[in-house]
């Protein structure tokens, strides 16, 4: 089973140093630290487009900015949080841990690796370069939908190019976590032996090879449809912009899942840890994960409810919307009877992964009120939905990979991560989230549409509540940075290979941090 | 007085009542349709369900939180599964969402019977603005466009915000209370969306496609929505506003408004002069090119051209007529020949060419558009 990879013929010492051994680098720790950098850049950057946002949104009237870039600013903060911070976020995650869990020298194709993470660099210059051409980047929402994108500028372009590399980079990417998975497992280490976190992400990998494909093969169509007098979109050539929006959420939907399912899979790992007890219905996790992403392929058009479908077609997509309640209801079960009769800490990744639980499942609440497709017909395109999304994929995404973070710092950097500062980022984070985000649900109601630089006077107060609890939560983001680099400075309380008390897995018996080759000698699981 | 001058006074004197949109705060605006009093009930029961739900699970959650901690005590179980627990958490989900499918199905059979209409609007989307136009019932054959009528000031800061900032529109759809009124929605350029929470409808407006939608609003009084659907830059500028009136105020707007175009009509048929058109140019200007081109001619380019110093504005006859008649493919430059008049599109040209720093020095005469649309 062991795979000598050309990696292992010489040891560390004899690569290239300096810049150099980032480039050329095939090591997936090395590969791992690269995407979490440049994930974590990412993030600030939308970040600093979600403020001008909010700055502009604090009081009625246009102060900040001008509608058009006001519109880029939405756009390209979904963009950019959605491929370059979150997803690459969760690879970062895949490829440091899934080889040191399931006791792989390193990831099946070591060389391509380098390649998927290197081809992201040039996709994030050209989505923020597109804000410098002239028309200024793609103003049509992250969803991109024609026909109001066919009228952009050569931003747009940019954007179009963008999603084609970060797509190869994902598609690259999830072959080789498969591959890793299948192939590469210790002796022993049964499918059904696997961390969680494994099972999520080899789940996660299949939908991006699945769904990918059809991403890029609508916003090629866009390209055509806008450079070469092709009529995909376009009613007057015989074409549909409803097609668009079919296509795009059939990857839209899955792609939600892509960045909850490896969230699963770390709150998975870190809840057993600080409970001091295993994870309660390991195998129904695992069905509940398969389950949501075979789901996940057949609700795309709960999306689209105000599209005007036919009624068979509404019914349809809200029941089985619905049923995705379901196996998501399993696993938040699963997390509580996990803690139920523990013997509970909470270090700073066990608040997180609470936390986790807490507030990801009121955005369950809130997709479930989504589903009923009335009231979606009536909160569709509005801050409900803002809300809704920010809600699972902040306090569900983002907060998951906090929670992973301060979970294997210590394996990464050799430090624990300091409980002080890393317990005053959760709080900070968890109290500035609600602020902004749960105020929207009543701008929802009452009317108020999304993607506005401007809105009715009665929305007043609660955009400035909802603005101040922002720049409150971006500000919070800076205290990781300070955990993180001291840690990494080598300042704090050391680690030990099992750096906290009851944590189980194969990564847990390297030393803390991880040399930068382990398992050379393939690791017997019994 | 103008058409569209007074279309906009036969509305406002015929409704006193204030509007509705700035009551609700933190809940659906109340429903003034049976489709929208279902949909308020449903969010209600919605949120009883996920609140008994929240407070059951969360209180497990909570309770093992504060007791099972190692700080008190607490010494790990060890068990980690159960079957008949699982199967029980699986299964009675299901009958709860059951229980919410059924009423949720009623309600978009309810939506969806757009038959029997008393009378039958088409909205259409245009970049940024609303055109009405009456196909069936009291009133078939009216057609208005509808504008923000929010002036800039306000947006800009430099006047203070009305009371119905950014939801108020020159000419405000109009219909008669406890009438079907079947919409017919569709769009010119991109996909808008046609929304009026207090109705319970809202359906997008996709250009070359028409979808259908219905309300029957029981209570008089004005009520305001916006677009739904991001449009490009003045998205959150095309309010929709509609007045629910008595169905003899009704039938006195339906009648003012005939008189009213019979007038424009006569007084359209005449020879205009360049100042004529010039002065009836610029009113056009104002309700259809401006948001886009400026009111300085000066556009924002690349998106928006300029029209001051123009080549095109200034050339050929024919290539101006072409390109405000017939739009542009693949830009926001949408086919003005469906909207505007002979009279309208003659004075708006006439108006281009004599503007700002453009002086070709003659005109466009109606009947010489009229012979383009033609050809």
């Amino acid at each position: 089973m062991a795979a000598v990879t050309p990696d292992q013929l010489h040891d560390h010492h004899h690569g290239p140093t300096g810049l150099m051994r980032w480039i050329t680098t095939t090591n997936h720790k090395d590969i791992g630290t690269m995407y979490l950098i440049f994930s974590f850049i990412m993030f600030l950057a939308g970040g600093v487009m979600a403020l001008t946002i909010r700055a502009e949104l604090f009081s009625p009237g246009l102060q900040v900015v001008e509608p058009e870039l006001f519109n880029q600013l939405t756009t390209l903060h979904g963009l950019v949080m959605v491929f370059g911070a979150i997803m690459p976020a969760f690879v970062g995650f895949a490829n440091w841990m899934i080889p040191l869990m399931i006791g792989a020298s390193d990831m099946a194709f070591a060389r391509m690796n380098n390649w998927s993470f290197w081809l992201l660099p040039p996709a994030a210059i050209l989505l923020i370069g597109s804000f410098f051409v002239p028309g200024g980047a793609t103003a049509a929402g992250w969803t991109l939908y024609p026909p109001l994108s066919i009228q952009m500028g050569m931003g747009m372009d940019m954007a179009i190019f963008a999603v084609h590399i970060m797509g190869i980079s994902s598609i690259m990417g999830a072959i080789n976590i498969v591959v890793t998975i299948l192939n590469m497992r210790a002796p022993g280490m049964t499918m059904m032996k696997m961390p969680l976190f494994c099972w999520t992400w080899l789940i996660t990998a299949y939908l991006l090879i699945a769904v990918m494909p059809v991403l890029a093969g609508a916003v090629t169509m866009l390209l055509t449809d806008r450079h070469f007098g092709t009529s995909f979109f376009n009613a007057a050539g015989g074409g549909d912009p409803v097609l668009y929006q079919h296509i795009f959420w059939f990857f839209g939907h899955p792609e939600v899942y892509i960045m909850i399912l490896p969230a699963f899979g770390i709150v998975s790992q870190i809840i057993p840890t600080f409970a001091r007890k295993p994870l309660f219905g390991y195998a129904s996790m695992v069905y509940a994960t398969s389950s949501i992403a075979i789901l996940s392929f057949v609700v795309w058009a709960h999306h689209m409810f105000t599209t005007g479908m036919p009624t068979a077609g509404q019914l349809f997509f809200m029941y089985a919307t619905l049923l995705i309640a379901v196996p998501t209801g399993v696993k938040v079960f699963n997390w509580i009877a996990t803690m139920w009769r523990g013997s509970m800490t909470f270090e700073t990744p066990m608040l997180w992964a609470t936390g986790f639980i807490f507030v990801f499942t009121m955005g369950g609440f809130t997709g479930l009120i989504c589903a009923i497709a009335p009231i979606d017909i009536q909160i569709h395109d509005t801050y409900y939905v803002v809300a809704h999304f920010h809600y699972v994929l902040v306090a569900g995404s983002l907060f998951a990979l906090f929670a992973g973070a301060y979970y294997w710092l210590p394996k990464w950097t050799g430090r624990m991560p300091d409980e002080k500062i890393g317990k005053l980022h959760f709080w900070c984070s968890l109290i500035f989230f609600n602020i902004t985000f749960f105020p929207m649900h009543f701008l929802g109601l009452a009317g108020m549409p999304r993607r506005v630089p401007d809105y009715a006077l009665q929305f007043a107060d609660f955009n400035m509540l909802a603005s101040i609890g922002a720049f409150g939560f971006g500000l919070s983001q800076l205290i990781f940075l300070w955990v993180v680099i001291k840690a990494a400075r080598g300042q704090g309380e050391k680690a030990t290979a099992r750096s906290w008390e009851a944590a189980e897995g194969l990564e847990w018996t390297v030393p803390s941090p991880a040399p930068h080759h382990t398992f050379e000698e393939v690791p017997v699981v019994k | 007085m103008s058409l569209s001058g007074r279309l906009a006074a036969s509305a406002v004197l015929l409704t006193a009542s204030q509007g509705v949109f700035a009551q609700s705060r933190y809940n659906f605006q109340p429903p003034v349709t049976t489709v929208a009093e279902q949909i308020y009930d449903l969010h209600t029961l919605m949120l009883i369900i996920c609140l008994v739900i929240f407070i059951v699970v969360f209180g497990v959650m909570f309770w093992s939180v504060f007791k099972h901690r190692k700080s008190r005590g607490a010494v790990a179980a060890n068990f980690h599964e159960n079957t008949t627990v699982e199967i029980v958490w699986t299964v009675i989900p299901v009958f709860i969402l059951l229980g919410m499918a059924w009423p949720a199905t009623k309600t978009i059979l309810d939506m969806r019977d757009t038959t029997d209409p008393d009378i039958t609007i088409k909205a259409t989307g245009y970049q940024w603005k609303w055109g009405y136009d009456y196909l069936q019932g009291e009133g078939e054959g009216i057609r208005f466009v509808s504008n923000l009528s929010t002036p800039l000031a306000q947006i800009q800061g430099r006047e203070d915000k009305g009371e119905n900032y950014l939801l108020e529109v020159d000419n405000p759809m109009v219909v008669p209370v406890g009438a079907k009124v079947r919409m017919l929605i569709t769009a010119n350029d991109v996909i808008h969306s046609w929304w009026v929470p207090a109705f319970g409808v809202k359906q997008d407006a996709i250009p070359g496609f028409i979808r259908d939608t219905w309300f029957r609003a029981d209570k008089e009084g004005v009520f305001r929505g916006v677009c739904a659907e991001l449009c490009g830059k003045d998205h959150a500028f095309m309010p929709i506003e509609v007045h629910v009136v008595s169905t003899t105020q009704y039938a006195d707007w339906v009648n003012g408004l005939k008189v009213a175009s019979i007038a424009q009509v006569a007084a359209d048929d005449r020879d205009w002069t360049r100042d004529d058109l010039i002065a009836r140019g610029g009113e056009v200007y104002a309700a259809h090119c401006v948001a886009c081109h400026q009111a300085s001619g000066a556009g924002i380019p690349p998106a928006f051209p300029a029209l001051d110093g123009s080549e095109l504005v200034k050339g050929e006859h024919a290539g101006l007529l072409d390109i405000v008649l017939n739009g542009k493919q693949g830009t926001a430059m949408a086919a003005f020949g469906g909207q505007l008049s002979d009279v309208e599109v003659a004075a708006v040209t006439t108006y281009l060419r004599n503007s700002w720093g453009n002086s070709v020095g003659d005109e466009i005469a109606p009947d010489e558009v009229a012979g383009v649309r033609t050809r």
